[in-house]
This record gives C-alpha cells, sequence and structure tokens, in this order.
C-alpha cells in the first residue's frame, strides 16, 4: 500500500489534484522525481477546477504588474500548445466586452491600456455598430466595448485528466480519496497523516484549493484564509448555439469578473458566474435567487437565450483570499511551496503556475535532471471541434461498439464508456464518467441513457485504483518521447 | 488499419428507400406497418437495442384500446407491434441513431455499421418525447445522486433490475406521476409524498384514490419543490406551499421528477422545419414544412397516450402513401396557434377545408384547472367552432372533435384556439 507505507520517502508530495496540482505533477513527471499527488476526493478535479467557465483568460484585465498576470502570461502559449498535443478541447472564439451605460463606456479605454501593459496587443475597441454585426442577437443597448481575440474556452474536465493521466504514466503516484489531516516534521522529511495513512515526503507542495489556507496552517503559517466565493451557472441546450459566437464579456468590477455568456466547447452556451461570499467550503448549492439573477441578465445580455431550453446549472466555489493575487509561497528552508489562493483563473494559469513552482523547487536546490522517455498523453476527442468517434467511420470499422451511440444527447458510444472504464485513471462513478465521456450531460440528463450506463457502471463496480493497471492499456496514444 | 479503398467505401454509403421512418415507437411502428401493407419500401431505424419506445419499461395496463381494441401492458403492446413489425418485413435497424442532416438533405445516420446517408423520397420523424429533468426546471439546491425522470426510473427498476432507494419523492401529480408511483412501491421503495404544484391532482379520481389511499401516500397540492438537499446522494427536499410560503422539508433518498414533456425536436429543429411551441409544425396529415418530411407521435403533441401516436402513425402513413402517389405539397395554408391558458395545438396548421386531422380531432394543453368555459377556434374574429366544456385539467389530454368541414379561409390570417370561461 502506497499511502500507508511509511518508509518509503518521497521527495515530493503534493496535496490536491485539481488542475493545479495536476499540472504541477504532470511538470514534475518530467523530471527525475518521485512524486505523489494526494487527493481528497473520489477523483481528479472535482473542486472548483470543474464548476467554474471554462474560459482561457488571456490576462488583459488581470492588475498589471501581479503574479496572476505573470502566469496568465507566461501559461497562454503553454496550454495552446499542450491543448493541441494532448487533445484537450480548446477554441479561441475571442471575446466582445459590452459597454451598458456610458460609464462602463468611460472605462473601455482604461481596460484597453491595461491590457497593453498586460501584453495583450490585439485588444481593440469596437463601436456600437460593430458589436451588432458581429452579434445579431445581442439584447438592445450596448454602447461599445472591446474585442479581445485571445479570450477562448477550454474543456475544464479533460484539463486536469490529461494532466494527471501523464503525470501516472510516468510514475507519479496519485492516491485518491486521500485527504490530509496533518503534516508531521520528521528527520529531513515530513510525514502527511492522511485519512488512508501516513505517506512520507521530503518537499510538501500545498495546492489544496479551497483547503489550501487549511494545509497552510498544518505547516505552521497564518498567511492567508480561503473565503470561498460561490459562482453558480446556467447550461443552455446546444441549440441555443447559433445565438453567439463569441465570449460576450461584462466590464469588470474589482470584485468579480461579472456575468459573462459564452458558447462551451461542447457546443452549448454558458450563463454566469454569480459571486456571492459564502463562509461555507461545501456550499455549492444553486439557489433560486441566484438562478434568478442569471436569467434576468441573460435576458439583457442575449434576450432569446433564455427562451431556450435548460441543460444543466451547476455552482463551483472560487478559492478567493483576503489578498487580489494568488498566494503562491516558497520556503526552502522549510522544504515547502504554497500554491494558494487561486481565485479565477486556474484552467488558465495551471500550465504557468507548474513552470513558475518548478523555477522555484529548482532556486531552492533541488536538482532537476529530465527523466528519460517520458511519455505523452492524447485524450479521446469529446469537444464539437474535434472528431468524435460517432461521426468517424474508421474508428467505427476498427470497433463497432464506436457506432453504438448510448447517450443519444451527446452521442456517446459504449466504445468510449467502455474505454474512460479502463486506463490509467479510470471512471470511478457516473459523475467520473460524465467528465470523461460526457455521456448523460446532455439535454436529456440521462431520461434515456443512465439506466443503461448504470448498468454497465454497475458490472464494473470499484475497479482497481489508479496504477494497478498496465498504463499502456488504453490511453489512447503515446508519443515516446527522448530528453 | 483502413486503407484508402476501405476508408472510400466507409465513407460513400447512401441507402436509396422510399421511406424511412426514424423511432421504433408506437407511432413509428404503426407508420411501418401500414406502408409496408402498401407496398412501400420502408426501413425504420431505432437508436435503442429493442423496438417498442417507452412503453417497453411502463408496467402499468390500459395499452391499446383505440388502436388494437384490447387492453395490454406497456411491455406487451410493444412486443406485439415489434412482432408486427418483424412478420410484415419491415427493414428494422436496431442501434442505429441518426445524428445530422447531410448537405444533400438526407439523414445521416451512425451505427455499429458505419455511418450511412439515407436517399429517402419519404422521411418520417417519429421521435416521441422525454420528461423535463430536475436542471431544466430549475429546481436549486445540491445536485447529488438519486435524482431521476419516471423514465429512468422505470429503465433501472424493469429493464436492468438495479436498486432504486428506500423513500422517494415524487414530482408530479399526473397519469404518469402515478405509474411512477406504481413502480416505485412495486420494487419496494416507499412513496413519502406526491407534490404537485397545481390545487389538485391531474389523474383521475380512481387512480389517485388507490395510491393515495391504501398506502396513505400524502399529496402536496400548490406546493414548489424549492431545493433538493443532500451531498452524495439525496437525503431530502424542502417544499414549499404556495399560498403560505410556508416551508419545511420531507426526508427521502430519492426524487422523481415526472410529465413535463418536451418533445424530441432536435433533427425537426435541425432540418430546420418550422415550429409550433415545442412541436415541428404540422397539418391535418401530419406534413411538416418541408416537402417529403413528415413527423407524427408524441413528437408533436407530447405526451398523448401510446395508442394515439400508433393512431397518428397510421394517418402519417396513409399520408406517405399519398405524397409518394402524387408528390404533392401543399404550398399554402393557415397556422393553428394557442393562446393562453392553451399551451400547444395539434394540429398546427390547416392546409384544406376537408380533411380532418387523426380521428376527426384536434389536441391541445392547459396550463391550469379552468371551466366551466367554451373552447372556440377563431379566425379574424369569425367563430368557426365552439365546444362547451365544464372543465380543463392540466397535464390531461384534451380532444376536441372538429367538424367534418371547417369553414377555414386559407388565403386569411391564423386560427386561434381560445378560452372563453363562462360567467
Amino acid at each position: 500500500m502506497g499511502a500507508a507505507d511509511g518508509k518509503f520517502t518521497y521527495d515530493v508530495a503534493i496535496v490536491g489534484a485539481g488542475v493545479v496540482g495536476a499540472a504541477i505533477a504532470r511538470e514534475l513527471s518530467t523530471y527525475e522525481l518521485r512524486t505523489v499527488v494526494l487527493e481528497a476526493g473520489h477523483d481528479v478535479g472535482t473542486g472548483t477546477s470543474k464548476a467554474n467557465t471554462a474560459i482561457r483568460h488571456t490576462g488583459f484585465d488581470a492588475k498589471p504588474g501581479s503574479l496572476e498576470a505573470t502566469l496568465l502570461k507566461r501559461a497562454y502559449p503553454l496550454l495552446g500548445d499542450y491543448a493541441a498535443r494532448a487533445g484537450i478541447p480548446l477554441e479561441t472564439p475571442g471575446a466582445l466586452l459590452v459597454a451598458w451605460s456610458p460609464e462602463q463606456l468611460a472605462r473601455i479605454d482604461a481596460l484597453r491600456l491595461q491590457a497593453k501593459v498586460n501584453g495583450c496587443d490585439d485588444v481593440h475597441a469596437v463601436s456600437a455598430e460593430a458589436l451588432y454585426a458581429a452579434e445579431p442577437k445581442l439584447g438592445p443597448g450596448a454602447l461599445g466595448g472591446l474585442a479581445v481575440p485571445g479570450e477562448g474556452i477550454v474543456c475544464p474536465f479533460t484539463m486536469p485528466l490529461a494532466f494527471a493521466t501523464e503525470a501516472v504514466i510516468n510514475g507519479v503516484r496519485l492516491e485518491l480519496d486521500t485527504a490530509v489531516e496533518s503534516i508531521e516534521p520528521d528527520a529531513g522529511a515530513y510525514e502527511l497523516v492522511t485519512s488512508r495513512g501516513r505517506v512520507r515526503a521530503r518537499w510538501v507542495v500545498n495546492a489544496a484549493g479551497l483547503s489550501s489556507d487549511l494545509v497552510d496552517r498544518m505547516m505552521g503559517h497564518e498567511r492567508f484564509t480561503i473565503h470561498p466565493r460561490r459562482g453558480q451557472l446556467i447550461v443552455f441546450d446546444k441549440l441555443a448555439s447559433p445565438l453567439v459566437s463569441s465570449i460576450l464579456l461584462p466590464v469588470p468590477t474589482p470584485v468579480s469578473k461579472g456575468v459573462l455568456i459564452a458558447p462551451t466547447v461542447f457546443g452549448n452556451v454558458l450563463l454566469g458566474p454569480t459571486a456571492e461570499d459564502l463562509d461555507d467550503r461545501t456550499g455549492t448549492q444553486t439557489t433560486r435567487e441566484g438562478l434568478d439573477d442569471l436569467l434576468a441578465k441573460g435576458r439583457t445580455i442575449l434576450p432569446a437565450l433564455v427562451d431556450e431550453e435548460v441543460t444543466a446549472t451547476y455552482a463551483g466555489l472560487r478559492a478567493a483570499t483576503e489578498y487580489a493575487d494568488y498566494q503562491i509561497h516558497c520556503d526552502a528552508a522549510q522544504r515547502y511551496v504554497c500554491v494558494g489562493g487561486i481565485r479565477s483563473t486556474g484552467l488558465s494559469a495551471a500550465m504557468g503556475i507548474a513552470a513558475h513552482v518548478v523555477d522555484l523547487l529548482q532556486d531552492a536546490g533541488v536538482v532537476l535532471r529530465h527523466a528519460a522517455g517520458h511519455r505523452e498523453v492524447r485524450m479521446r476527442p469529446v469537444g464539437e471541434s474535434q472528431q468524435r468517434p460517432f461521426r468517424d467511420n474508421d474508428a467505427i470499422a476498427s470497433r463497432p461498439e464506436y457506432g453504438e451511440i448510448l447517450c443519444f444527447c451527446e452521442r456517446v458510444t459504449r466504445g468510449e464508456v467502455l474505454d474512460a472504464l479502463a486506463g490509467p485513471l479510470p471512471a470511478r462513478s457516473t459523475d467520473g464518467l460524465r467528465r470523461r465521456t460526457r455521456a448523460g450531460l446532455g439535454r436529456c440528463q440521462g431520461f434515456y441513457c443512465s439506466a443503461t450506463i448504470s448498468a454497465l457502471l454497475h458490472d464494473r463496480r470499484e475497479p482497481p485504483t489508479a496504477q494497478s493497471r498496465d498504463a499502456d492499456d488504453l490511453v489512447a496514444s503515446q508519443v515516446p518521447r527522448n530528453r | 488499419m483502413t486503407t484508402p479503398a476501405h476508408r472510400a467505401h466507409w465513407a460513400g454509403r447512401v441507402r436509396q428507400v422510399d421511406a424511412l421512418i426514424v423511432g421504433g415507437g408506437p407511432a413509428g411502428l404503426a407508420a411501418s406497418l401500414m406502408l409496408r401493407s402498401a407496398g412501400v419500401h420502408v426501413a425504420l431505424i431505432e437508436r435503442e437495442r429493442s423496438l417498442g419506445g417507452i412503453p417497453r419499461h411502463s408496467r402499468h395496463t390500459g395499452y391499446g384500446l383505440r388502436d388494437l381494441h384490447r387492453v395490454l401492458s406497456g411491455p406487451s403492446y410493444a412486443a406485439h407491434y415489434a412482432a408486427l413489425a418483424e412478420q410484415a418485413g419491415v427493414e428494422i435497424h436496431l442501434t442505429t441513431t441518426a445524428t445530422d442532416w447531410s448537405a444533400e438533405g438526407h439523414l445521416v445516420t451512425t451505427s455499429p455499421s458505419g455511418r450511412v446517408q439515407w436517399a429517402a423520397k419519404a422521411v418520417l420523424l417519429a421521435t416521441g418525447c422525454r420528461e423535463r429533468p430536475r436542471s431544466a426546471r430549475l429546481v436549486p439546491g445540491d445536485r447529488p445522486a438519486g435524482v431521476l425522470t419516471t423514465g429512468t426510473l422505470q429503465q433501472l427498476a424493469d429493464l436492468f433490475h438495479l436498486p432504486i432507494g428506500e423513500r422517494a419523492v415524487v414530482v408530479g401529480a399526473e397519469h404518469v406521476s402515478f405509474s411512477a408511483v406504481h413502480t416505485l412501491l412495486t420494487h419496494g421503495v416507499a412513496v413519502a409524498a406526491m407534490v404537485t404544484d397545481q390545487p389538485a391532482s391531474q389523474s383521475y379520481t380512481l387512480l389517485r384514490a388507490l395510491a393515495c389511499g391504501r398506502h396513505r401516500l400524502p399529496l402536496h397540492v400548490d406546493t414548489d419543490v424549492v431545493a433538493i438537499l443532500g451531498s452524495e446522494r439525496v437525503r431530502g427536499v424542502e417544499l414549499e406551499d404556495r399560498r403560505s410560503h410556508a416551508r419545511w422539508s420531507v426526508p427521502c433518498d430519492t426524487v422523481v421528477f415526472t410529465g413535463a414533456w418536451v418533445p424530441d425536436y432536435e433533427l425537426a429543429r435541425t432540418s430546420p422545419v418550422a415550429m409550433s411551441g415545442p412541436h415541428p409544425r404540422v397539418d391535418q396529415w401530419l406534413r411538416t414544412a418541408r416537402p417529403g418530411l413528415f413527423a407524427a407521435g408524441n413528437l408533436v403533441h407530447a405526451a398523448e397516450p401510446a395508442d394515439v401516436c400508433a393512431l397518428g402513425g397510421r394517418q402519417a402513413a396513409r399520408s406517405i402513401v399519398q405524397y409518394l402517389t402524387h408528390g404533392e405539397w401543399p404550398e399554402r395554408g393557415v397556422e393553428l396557434v394557442a393562446s393562453d391558458p392553451f399551451m400547444w395545438t395539434h394540429p398546427s396548421q390547416l392546409t384544406s377545408t376537408l380533411e380532418r386531422p387523426t380521428r376527426g380531432r384536434l389536441l391541445t394543453r392547459v396550463r391550469h384547472f379552468l371551466g366551466p368555459g367554451v373552447i372556440e377556434l377563431v379566425q379574424s374574429d369569425r367563430v368557426l367552432h365552439a365546444v362547451r366544456r365544464p372543465r380543463l385539467v392540466p397535464n390531461r389530454s384534451i380532444s376536441i372533435a372538429l367538424p367534418a368541414s371547417l369553414r377555414v379561409d386559407l388565403t386569411a390570417g391564423p386560427v386561434e384556439l381560445r378560452w372563453r370561461q363562462a360567467r
């Protein structure tokens, strides 16, 4: 048992397998390091990473000079390249930031200058006429705005899964259902006491998201407190997708980026998020007030949208703190890196954060040697812009199960479901299966397929955990690579 | 590995048929039988592994009255039609899903044997309907496991024999809600409560008495589900009385959302054809706005009983035979529109003054309890037809027998379905 074995000493223990922890794990897996990831949840990416706007930010409106601005800029090309290699659905429809009042219009030029300082030189002002030409269904009253061509959309589920899968096939140990309860110093290393036993590691990297302040306290610090900020979102039917082609942003306030409307990589339309400060770190409920507020805002921005059928509603918590910027600190003497307070740009910045953490480790004296034979990962296509198996005659010819559609709304085939139930990081629940394949996430929300899929999952209940299967087994294609 | 020749073979598969039927439920099967007996080359595609549609997993009795003139259970009814279609030699393709329309306007399907473009002279959409899930009803709260629709419940219980839960709350009090109660009780799940936002049950008194009386099932009327509680699994629902706004919670591990039918209109909307509310707009002969494209069953009236769907399927088949023989498509017609409190009408277009719809009846639904009063068909302030009704019940079929000839002016504006409350 990896988690229970107190004898073995890992070089690095990463606490948390959200998109940030998984990105760090992937980055570390390229080096000769023995790394373990301890995740309290049942799967990777089950906290903030799975419930957000799925926007890939350029950082055009970030506070200039902040670590957030720097890491967003650093992450942008890294994520673009990686998504293309790993098959993560990512599109760049661009954003239109719309001013609805003279006060908002007056701020447009300052935002354009801010974008320039942040290195987004392609951001430019657009007239009301140009807005309506680009988005004819935009509600009346838009006065003008900004075009932000680099803003994009990404699959928030595939991203942490890709990072974690690549980490696992390159030797990183992933322990799920493993909550860190306390951390004890022990002769040049740490003993992490978890819900499943003790883990020993020399370095601790805290990527615990909504619990990052608690883990920071376990390490003896008192630097920041997480103040969860809830965001509720509404996903509209795919038949609504012709209504909008770019991301429609409001003029941001100091508190929030505001309620936006965006296409998703699956072909839906997203409306949200709300911004509600909570004390409860588990408060992911949607509320009547929140949904009503979103519908009212949606009716202003894109009136035809709210007449379409709703596919799903959800809510996530942003790991906000009392500070405006990320809380990334490296204590070399303590062998500890804190990666906390990644409030709302975690998906976009994850790869930049991971690269930054590697720099911090290197500066702190950790010897990093590239591992030979690092293998990349190729995720199965789940995005609308990708070649999905149900449309792929060659795939069906090679395996007829790719022609048997189980989830009719999202066109998920039996082959894809079986794939997701196997592999280095198999789905272990209906939710895990949804995040890997989208089965049951469509407009009928499982009216037709959830029974069939429950039965399939029931047959394969409790598959073995992470690496006990041959990693080669079912990853679609892995490009062996020597450095 | 696939060779280029192999690839070309796969990409180039086009099938020629006279009529293609999309959907192997009651409407599609009944249509296929009639087309076959008229000698039409017909293919039927069904996305599931077996024929029959919704009745397959609806165990209660009462199926087949109007079309087969006998009473069967849902699964027997489905099996009966499936057997007839097979005996009649209908070309049936199971596990075959229509996904797109090609640039040529052909329907494209995916199945384990690959992608096929169907070059059909006539296409009948009989894709049915489904219940609106919790998310689309915007019911707030947690998102735990254990939140179902009747459809999912019945498939889990009756097709896959999987465990459901121990204590359920049923949302809705119409016929299908009682069908859900029946399924739950048969599978040993206690029903903690039924909840409806309407002021009374919308099902037959007898059904209600049976379910609520024998099992002491509390029915909360004028009540909304305002939150679902529970992190992993449902642990209760929060209810609110619409009149007093009093709130209370009911512990349960399962919530079944029933009714609130949504037609499966994706292929109609992507075709695209004109819509009438949630349904593709069709005339008395189930013709859409696009020549050669027909729609029948609960895709055009969500949701009527299976036998009404089957009779609609037969009507569509007669219409398809006419079209294949004469190639005529009506150029003009007047729209038939539902005005509040009516939700929709079927048919939703009138293209002739003489031809009557299926069973000579117009179908509709209302949003809330009404009556007594008069249902009127009005065109340009002229009352074409009027029927008195003592009471209209929401979520229940309302059918109006039409006279042999409606004095509709096919060159004038739309015909409106209106309600006039008696004083």
